[in-house]
């Protein structure tokens, strides 16, 4: 008998990781984060992620089935990780219709439209995000009282809404909550945002499993803080402290969690860091000077927008110089 | 902290399942069958036709030209036919068929195991004897040993690199060797630094092989400038231009040889290789073949003589397993599969991997999810994904400035992609073709 093998080219052997398993890091990197929202928000926050990833499969099956007709890739772990992140995005009082339109702008318009799971350009749990803010800035920005901070009321301003609207910065600060409620997370807001520490943990879990690097986060946070610091420095009383700056709104989340998605974000570590200030700069500057509270969700997409630009003019260090 | 390359690399798992294997030696295949094509360069034109008797160590096919190399009979016995038949390309390639009769040496081959140390020949002599033993890397890239001798005119060697890295996963030739035969690499390394002119030599040994650093390390001792240093495990540093980044810190520019940073790497197999050739008037007719894989029943390492089938080698490392699906020349990461048995051990096969059916297959492939992986372990900093594209849209001017060329097809990005992509496929798909361009221009 004259064997017949197998002829391909090198390599032979492969690393076993995957796609898939890669997602479900960064699945695993936010479930404390969910625990957490249903701690402080209730069987409502449960009920907005729920809503978000079933919509979000629910829409990435039918579209690829029927309207692109290839093979659905709703097992890849992507269109749960949108769905859970445009969740986190999210009061946990969002009327259901609510979320489920931002489920289909995501994962339609930002993600499928574009070719898929790797083909989109900006990050689409953002796109869902901002989409709903736009259409529906009312229900986007009530923001139900956590219940564990006591306070007897349905609905309460953000630190970042408090920072905004108050008068001075004296009068601000009566009324924001201690630094150590915000990094634990009793404070209100999105369901994802309000628990820094928690959110660090998540980071770290994805940067010991490789899913990110430390790049995007430390240049996003570092440049809040080092542009928050010099204003306050130059006038406490008109600037809030750096560290409200960093630890309220989305800052945190996004920083980990939305700026580091790979598909949208630089392939080098220069091209990310230069990524990162370019978020740094936008978020600080819709904060203090522009008419949202929060910048950083535009601040990802404007820059996901510059992510291929900086692939092509930011080059990995080459072997051998020049 | 140990040393090792500056840029990328990856660490496959190390399987050497035949490190605490003997080299033995394999029985006298009945038939031979001796391409003429076995190094970098020209192919050797055949000096013998059907009915010749030949012995051992004859040369058989003659060097055509600088860079080509002498082919020696690897058997005695009467040739059979001077034809084509597939070697590990795949391809049907000429070579000399040969019957084996007895075992009979050319005389002047000291065939005694006694350690010849004592040398007074001058470099260019030694030269001339690493040339007619047909001597080539045997690392796997098989280049012309006599040709790195010679460094082009204006340039000088400052240090010879010896490579016991033996990075890829499997494979434990030059291990073996180097744990067996140190005494002889030894005098080997002599022989290469006095062609070479150059009075340091750093012999580069990962760290997964502590008995061979302490083992060569001690017998540096003995010899004058000579060391070894050991070397973090991580693929390719076997790559020439990855070892000489690891022991001396310096980067070969891009589309340079090494000696412009003054190195000239080799092989301990080829320093022992030299040994032979020199203090012992052996031709390079045989090798040492690790014989390796999962299912396979005995892990083994041969010395083989040159044109054995791949077959016999199988056969007496206890038989090809039921469920094999591949069979590779060399290691995972950069051999060959090889279409069917049949195909000969060349100066290059530094081993033969048998893979299981469901080893061979590779993944589906997915989106890019750009991820970055093969860009953060590509160790020459390219961009792999972007040179994929490039190969797959045919757009090769671009590839060029992207510096495709400088890819040393280690295979790190398609090892290491999530997505299954055949990164490495399209790359050398767009090398070859910038290849073609550039040579177009001249």
């Amino acid at each position: 008998m004259k064997n017949i093998f197998t002829v391909a080219p090198s390599p032979h052997v492969h690393s076993n990781d995957s796609t898939q398993k890669i997602m479900y890091r960064v699945v695993y990197a936010m479930l404390p984060l969910l625990a957490w929202s249903v701690f402080v928000f209730g069987l409502d926050a449960l009920r907005v992620t729920l809503i978000a990833v079933v919509a979000s499969l629910a829409f990435e099956y039918l579209i690829q089935k029927f309207l692109l007709k290839v093979k659905p890739t709703i097992t890849d772990g992507s269109a749960l990780i949108t769905g859970i992140l445009l969740s986190f995005n999210v009061p946990s009082n969002l009327p259901w219709w609510i979320i489920i339109i931002g489920a289909l702008a995501a994962i339609g318009i930002a993600k499928l439209s574009f070719g898929g799971l790797g083909g989109n350009i900006f990050n689409p749990a953002l796109v869902g995000r901002v989409f709903l803010l736009i259409s529906f800035p009312v229900q986007m920005t009530s923001w139900p009282v956590n219940i564990k901070s006591g306070i007897d009321a349905v609905t309460a301003a953000t630190p970042l809404g408090i920072i905004k609207e108050s008068t001075s910065i004296a009068d601000a600060l009566n009324s924001l909550p201690s630094i150590t409620d915000m990094l634990i997370g009793n404070t209100g807001g999105s369901l994802g945002e309000i628990s820094a520490i928690l959110i660090i943990l998540g980071g770290l879990y994805m940067l010991w499993k490789k899913v990110i690097t430390w790049h995007i986060p430390v240049a996003v946070i570092a440049t809040v803080a080092i542009i928050a610091s010099i204003f306050w420095l130059i006038n406490p009383d008109v600037y809030i402290n750096p560290a409200y700056q960093v630890l309220s709104g989305g800052l945190m989340l996004g920083a980990v969690f939305m700026a580091t998605d790979m598909v949208t974000s630089p392939m080098t570590p220069k091209g990310q860091i230069i990524f990162g200030v370019g978020i740094g700069l936008i978020t600080i500057s819709i904060r203090m000077f522009g008419a949202y509270p929060e910048g950083i969700s535009f601040a990802i997409l404007i820059m996901n927008a510059f992510t291929p630009l900086i692939n092509n003019y930011v080059k990995p260090k080459r072997f051998g110089g020049k | 902290m140990l040393k090792t390359f500056n840029l990328g690399g990856v660490h496959p798992p190390e399987n050497k399942l035949s490190a605490d294997k003997k080299i033995e030696n394999l029985p006298l295949p009945k038939t031979v069958f001796i391409p003429v094509a076995q190094h970098i360069g020209a192919p050797a034109s055949p000096v013998v036709k059907r009915g010749d008797e030949v012995k051992v160590g004859q040369v058989i096919a003659q060097s055509s030209g600088f860079v080509s190399t002498n082919i020696h009979s690897s058997v005695s016995g009467k040739v059979k036919k001077v034809d084509v038949s597939a070697d590990s390309s795949g391809y049907s390639k000429q070579g000399i068929f040969i019957d084996v009769a007895g075992d009979e040496w050319l005389e002047e081959i000291d065939r005694t195991e006694e350690l010849v140390k004592e040398f007074n020949l001058d470099g260019s002599e030694i030269v001339k004897k690493i040339q007619e033993a047909g001597i080539v890397g045997l690392g796997g890239a098989t280049f012309p040993t006599h040709v790195k001798l010679v460094p082009p005119k204006g340039m000088k060697a400052e240090v010879l690199l010896l490579n016991g890295v033996e990075c890829e996963p499997y494979l434990t030739s030059d291990h073996r060797l180097m744990l067996e035969k140190a005494d002889e690499i030894m005098v080997g390394i002599q022989l290469l630094m006095k062609s070479l002119q150059v009075n340091k030599a750093v012999i580069g040994i990962e760290n997964n092989k502590p008995d061979a650093i302490q083992l060569l390390t001690e017998k540096a001792k003995n010899y004058q400038g000579v060391s070894v240093v050991a070397l973090k495990v991580q693929y390719p540093q076997g790559g020439e231009k990855q070892l000489i980044n690891a022991v001396t810190g310096k980067e070969v520019p891009s589309g340079a040889l090494p000696i412009a940073v003054g190195a000239v790497v080799s092989n301990v197999g080829t320093a022992f290789a030299v040994y032979e050739a020199v203090q012992k008037n052996k031709p390079l007719f045989e090798r040492v073949v690790t014989v390796t894989g999962k299912g396979v029943s005995k892990p083994s390492n041969f010395r083989v003589r040159v044109g054995t089938a791949t077959s016999e080698l199988v056969e007496a490392a206890g038989g090809l397993p039921e469920n094999t699906g591949k069979v590779i020349s060399g290691g995972p990461m950069m051999g060959r599969a090889i279409p069917s048995l049949d195909v000969p051990v060349t100066k290059g096969t530094s081993g033969i991997l048998l893979m299981q059916e469901e080893e061979s297959k590779r993944g589906e492939v997915l989106n890019c999810i750009r991820c970055a992986r093969c860009v953060s372990v590509c160790p020459m900093g390219l961009e792999p994904y972007l040179l994929m594209t490039l190969g797959e849209k045919n757009i090769f001017d671009r590839a060029e400035d992207e510096r495709v060329m400088d890819c040393i097809e280690c295979g790190s990005c398609s090892f290491t992609c999530p997505s299954h992509r055949p990164l490495l496929d399209y790359i050398r798909y767009g090398k070859g073709k910038v290849g073609q361009i550039i040579r177009s221009r001249k």
